[in-house]
């Protein structure tokens, strides 16, 4: 215990001792610290970053103007130095000045600050298009004409989390699958929502767009670097707001393209395992991976439940297997935070799963279903 | 000259007033306002009621890319999606799309598709003659159904906007309404 | 002369007088800025660290939306009604509110909101989780089942508020001193006079809002359910209509007392009244036109998105004409620096800084970045901590030796100026940084990079938090015994609440006094 709390007060401590350090420069201890925007790495994000610095500089030169008459008199005008107070309380020619420089300000600063506005807002002829939805808590990437989708889970470990294990460089800002966009391309991203207003941003972009249910929202970018970016949601989502990060990868259009050729290949792969008749321990072993991404935030780890109902002895995962195939696949009626997994996951997953919460737990119930049962039982055959 | 009980009366009907007033601003003025402001600036990318058709000449020296997506709301199991996924018309041309729809469901379902238009500004000019959208769908159990859009894009719209990206949500309304 | 207060708890729950009802909403909202400050310190303990160590996210987030509501509604507000109740009469030479009974009921009322909101942390499903904004449809199809009481807390509150601004703005413009023009009116009175008008406006605009929400949940409407023909976006225009006149709200009072402590401390009269009435006036008109700089990102035409930034930035001049008055009424003063200027200094200079970031702020593109992140919740809380918190500290010690007779002890109240002041800074200050390298606003756990500021953050807010236990021995310290303050209290202020003995008599201006 005595170790747990000392850790971060000895942390704070070494902070405390960095202060003193001398400064190499301003600009390196700005970035070590991670105090500021960033300038990102398109031209708009670029543009932003520098609006940004410009209304800061003018406002740390207000305050130094500002400020400094401020304490010039309260260090010379104070009564203890014999001060003898003045008797004006007025004077139009002050007042309109102090009217008119700082309207002159604003209208230097408006200026560039429309320009850019203009050019975010000019999202027309894009090389490519990406649908985004949010749900509770993670996203969809839909590549328009592409016949490519895939969902992006945040893949920290729990154990990291509840600080079982070290947390790694990228706690909470890495994903199972990242969106992979081509560099030097317009990409237009189509934002939507699958339940509640989610946001989707990503700094080094400056695209923050909220999703919006039942309605598209849209915004783009153009990287220049090829590299990989990372973001968060930026909208009150509900319990897991915090766990919802994004993470992109950008890549030169010829590595996009074999990308692009393996992701069409594996939904191929997908289609024909769905045929396949797997084991029991097959299902079970893929299940609980699957269960730890995509149930595990409602339903608990270990199967105890928390937001969501137990799965440990309930009455669903160890009664009729096509009760519980279609709670999974077509959502509760009853309870909306149960939503519709038949169009989220694929029939291998969602077999697995079944097979895994039906028989883990204590549950044993040791049946386990087929994919092409569920492809079956979503085509209502 | 009133006295101050009277004037205080007087002050305290006037502030009533303008208390019941700001009330019924904001639950019967506004949602009716906001709703006319988005149809004229197509915010959220709304789109207007049926259109009645007027015989309008067909613009064939330009071409517009209009783009279909459908998403399902949450709890929502239909599989839904449109026959095609874009297609380029000229303005002012009557064109028709059907999208698919499936019930996989045990039971019998109804749902609304909620329709959304980016860029905002091509909202005005997309017309709808016919629309999925404008009714209730109710589909038994197991049944699928095409449904159809007839649309119009106006020979206004702006020289800037080449794509039109027309988007469905399809929302699960079995229990409410 | 006049009879003296009823004894025992019968005085406080039938009592009609100004000074009680005021001493009332005072203790009442000190006792909500306790409790709303319990929730901000769990808030910070679970971000001393990465991790998860401490709450739920579940739980965490009904701590944001408690601390937020509770903040705004529980102890800002009622604490700027307290302080009406207590001076606006004896300001204008009044012998009590124009309506006394319906006074007591504004007060009553209020501890059965909250009472309600608060019990809802015991119910099925927890407290309220949306955030104080309460998005639709995370508040309505998405939320728990205490959101019902929620809404009728909400209600509550907003018929207290109305309540209390009508009376304000019957007793400002009807009693009246002989010879009281409005424009010889105190700034606190004037200030309080607009705050009125907004308040008036824009409470109905919150209760038709959660109307609308409990419409949606229990009767079948669909105002924000897009299924049904609504919008969730309406939501955020409705609330934002009168969530930012809201924000003026808690602050014009706050320039009114300012307005009052800067002139007595530099011993000069207030620079510009005239302007600073047009300021006042001008900042409440632009608060309406203002709303959607709350919802850059929501996706708005770009038209709309030009006029809104316009109109933010526009904000900043009359703002701005308030500080440089009253930097302009301390120049060749006479100052001195007891605590109540102490608390005033660092409002002028702090609201200042919030200020800079709310300009920062209205740039649209900027915003892209800054909206919903951190940045924004230093913002704010530098606009509401040593703005409204700090001005309503600075009235209680400016008043307390006129209300209770007795002078508070300096060295406490200084001590408790400058923990307060360094606690504030750690806390909020880092918040700037966190925000623009990115971190989101409203989340249970964060990555990293951002771990050197929350900690520092977190040691600050329980800095400030303790500091707060010292206010509070300071003021019943005083209450009890002390040194007997004189009528004019400091040195020649300006105003009739001086020209009464301390403490002031139960009843005052039962004649009223003759204004030159």
């Amino acid at each position: 215990m005595l170790n747990k709390v000392g850790r971060p007060f000895a942390r704070l401590l070494a902070l405390a001792s960095m202060v003193s350090v001398p400064v190499q420069s301003w600009a390196e201890e700005v970035e070590r610290w991670g105090m500021n925007m960033t300038p990102g790495v398109t031209s708009v994000s670029q543009e932003i970053y520098g609006l940004h610095m410009d209304i800061f500089w003018w406002c740390v030169g207000i305050g130094v103007v500002v400020f400094g008459v401020m304490f010039y008199t309260m260090i010379v005008h104070r009564k203890s130095k014999g001060a003898k107070a003045a008797n004006f309380h007025e004077s139009t020619a002050l007042e309109i000045l102090w009217t008119l420089v700082p309207m002159i300000i604003l209208g230097v600063m408006a200026y560039p600050a429309t320009s850019t506005l203009l050019k975010i807002y000019d999202t027309k002829d894009a090389d490519m298009d990406v649908m985004i939805t949010g749900y509770q808590w993670k996203w969809k990437y839909e590549y328009l004409g592409e016949d490519v989708s895939f969902f992006s889970n945040m893949n920290t470990p729990r154990d990291q989390i509840e600080n079982r294990a070290v947390k790694g460089p990228n706690y909470l800002l890495e994903v199972d699958e990242p969106l992979v966009i081509p560099v030097k391309k317009k990409i237009r991203f189509l934002i939507t929502s699958n339940d509640v207003i989610h946001a989707w941003w990503v700094p080094a972009f400056a695209v923050k767009k909220d999703a919006i249910p039942g309605f598209v929202n849209d915004s783009w970018t153009y990287v220049e670097e090829p590299g990989i970016y990372r973001g968060q949601c930026a909208e009150l989502c509900g319990k897991d707001h915090g766990f919802m990060p994004i993470v992109v990868k950008a890549v030169s259009q010829a590595d996009y393209s074999e990308w692009l050729a393996t992701k069409k290949a594996e939904v191929a792969t997908l289609k024909a395992l769905t045929e396949k008749t797997f084991t029991f321990d097959e299902l079970y072993s893929q299940g609980e991976s699957r269960y730890n991404t995509s149930c595990a935030a409602c339903h608990g780890s270990d199967g105890e439940g928390g937001v969501g109902p137990a799965i440990k002895g309930s009455l669903i995962a160890t009664g009729d297997i096509t009760e519980h195939l279609s709670m999974v696949v077509n959502g509760s009626s009853k309870n909306p935070m149960m939503a519709a997994y038949g169009p989220q996951l694929s029939e291998v997953d969602i077999a697995s799963v079944i097979t895994y919460q039906r028989s883990a737990f204590g549950n044993n119930m040791g049946d386990s279903v087929q994919p092409i049962d569920v492809l079956k039982f979503k085509q209502n055959k | 000259m009133a006295t101050t009980q009277q004037s205080t009366t007087r002050i305290v009907i006037k502030l009533s007033g303008l208390v019941v007033a700001m009330f019924v601003f904001a639950i019967w003025i506004m949602p009716p306002l906001y709703d006319v402001f988005c149809e004229v600036t197509g915010l959220n990318g709304k789109t207007g009621s049926k259109y009645e058709a007027e015989v309008i000449e067909v613009d064939t020296s330009r071409k517009i890319k209009v783009q279909f997506l459908a998403t399902n709301n949450e709890s929502m199991p239909w599989s839904f999606a449109p026959e095609v996924t874009s297609m380029d018309v000229h303005p002012g041309q009557e064109m028709e799309i059907k999208y698919l729809a499936t019930n996989s469901t045990q039971r019998a379902m109804t749902a609304q598709a909620v329709p959304s238009v980016v860029p905002f500004k091509a909202a005005e000019y997309f017309h709808k003659t016919e629309c999925f959208c404008f009714n209730q769908q109710l589909l038994q159990a197991g049944e699928s159904a095409e449904l159809p859009l007839r649309f119009i894009v106006d020979q206004d719209i702006p020289q800037q906007v080449r794509t039109i990206t027309l988007s469905y949500t399809l929302f699960d309304i079995t229990n409410k309404f | 002369m006049a009879h003296g207060p009823a004894k025992g708890f019968s005085r406080w729950l039938f009592t009609t007088n100004h000074k009680d009802i005021g001493t009332m909403y005072l203790w009442f909202s000190f006792a909500m800025f306790l409790l709303g400050g319990v929730f901000a310190l769990v808030i910070r303990a679970e971000l001393f660290e990465p991790g998860l160590q401490i709450v739920e996210p579940e739980f965490f987030n009904q701590m944001t939306t408690m601390h937020g509501l509770i903040m705004v509604f529980g102890a800002v507000m009622p604490a700027f009604v307290g302080l009406a109740n207590w001076m606006i009469p004896m300001m204008i030479g009044a012998p009590d509110m124009a309506l006394p009974r319906m006074n007591n009921w504004s007060f009553w009322i209020l501890p059965f909101a909250f009472a309600m909101l608060t019990s809802t942390l015991f119910m099925d499903g927890g407290a309220p989780n949306f955030g104080w904004t309460f998005y639709a449809p995370l508040s309505t199809t998405y939320a728990p089942p205490s959101v019902t009481f929620f809404i009728f807390a909400v209600h509550i509150m907003g018929a207290s508020s109305i309540m209390g601004s009508i009376n304000i703005i019957a007793t400002i413009l009807n009693l009246r001193a002989p010879g009281m023009t409005l424009m010889k009116m105190p700034l606190f009175v004037w200030t309080w006079l607009i705050t009125a008008y907004l308040l008036i406006a824009v409470m109905p605009v919150l209760a038709g809002v959660v109307t609308m929400m409990l419409m949606d949940i229990h009767f079948g409407t669909s105002f924000f359910d897009a299924a049904g023909g609504g919008d969730p976006v309406l939501f955020q225009h409705v609330f934002w209509f009168f969530g930012h006149p809201e924000v003026y709200i808690m602050i014009l009072p706050a320039f009114g007392v300012v307005s009052q402590i800067i002139p007595t401390f530099a011993r000069k009269p207030l620079f510009g009244y005239a302007s600073m009435v047009y300021a006042t006036s001008s900042i409440a008109f632009l608060s309406f036109i203002v709303w959607a700089h709350h919802m850059f990102t929501v996706g708005m035409p770009v038209a709309g998105e030009l006029f809104f930034m316009y109109a933010t930035m526009l904000i900043a001049v009359p703002t701005g004409v308030k500080v440089f008055n009253w930097i302009t009424t301390m120049f060749r003063g006479s100052m001195t620096f007891e605590t109540p200027m102490l608390f005033s200094i660092a409002f002028v200079i702090l609201f200042t800084i919030g200020g800079f970031s709310g300009l920062m702020l209205a740039i649209a593109p900027a915003d892209f970045q800054y909206h919903d992140t951190y940045f924004v919740v230093a913002h704010f809380h530098y606009v509401l901590v040593p703005g409204a918190i700090f001005s309503i500290v600075a009235a209680v010690y400016y008043w307390l030796p006129k209300w209770c007779g007795n002078m508070y002890n300096e060295t406490m109240g200084k001590t408790h100026f400058w923990l307060a002041f360094i606690g504030l800074n750690l806390t909020f200050f880092p918040m700037h940084f966190v925000g623009l390298a990115g971190m989101p606003r409203r989340v249970p756990d964060y990555a990293l990079q951002f771990a050197d500021f929350n900690m520092i953050a977190s040691v600050g807010a329980f800095l400030f938090g303790a500091a707060q236990i010292l206010f509070l021995y300071n003021v019943i310290a005083t209450i009890r015994s002390g040194k007997k303050a004189t009528a004019e209290v400091w040195d020649n202020p300006e105003g009739l609440e001086w020209t009464l003995e301390s403490p002031a008599p139960y009843h005052t201006f039962s004649v009223p006094p003759e204004v030159k």
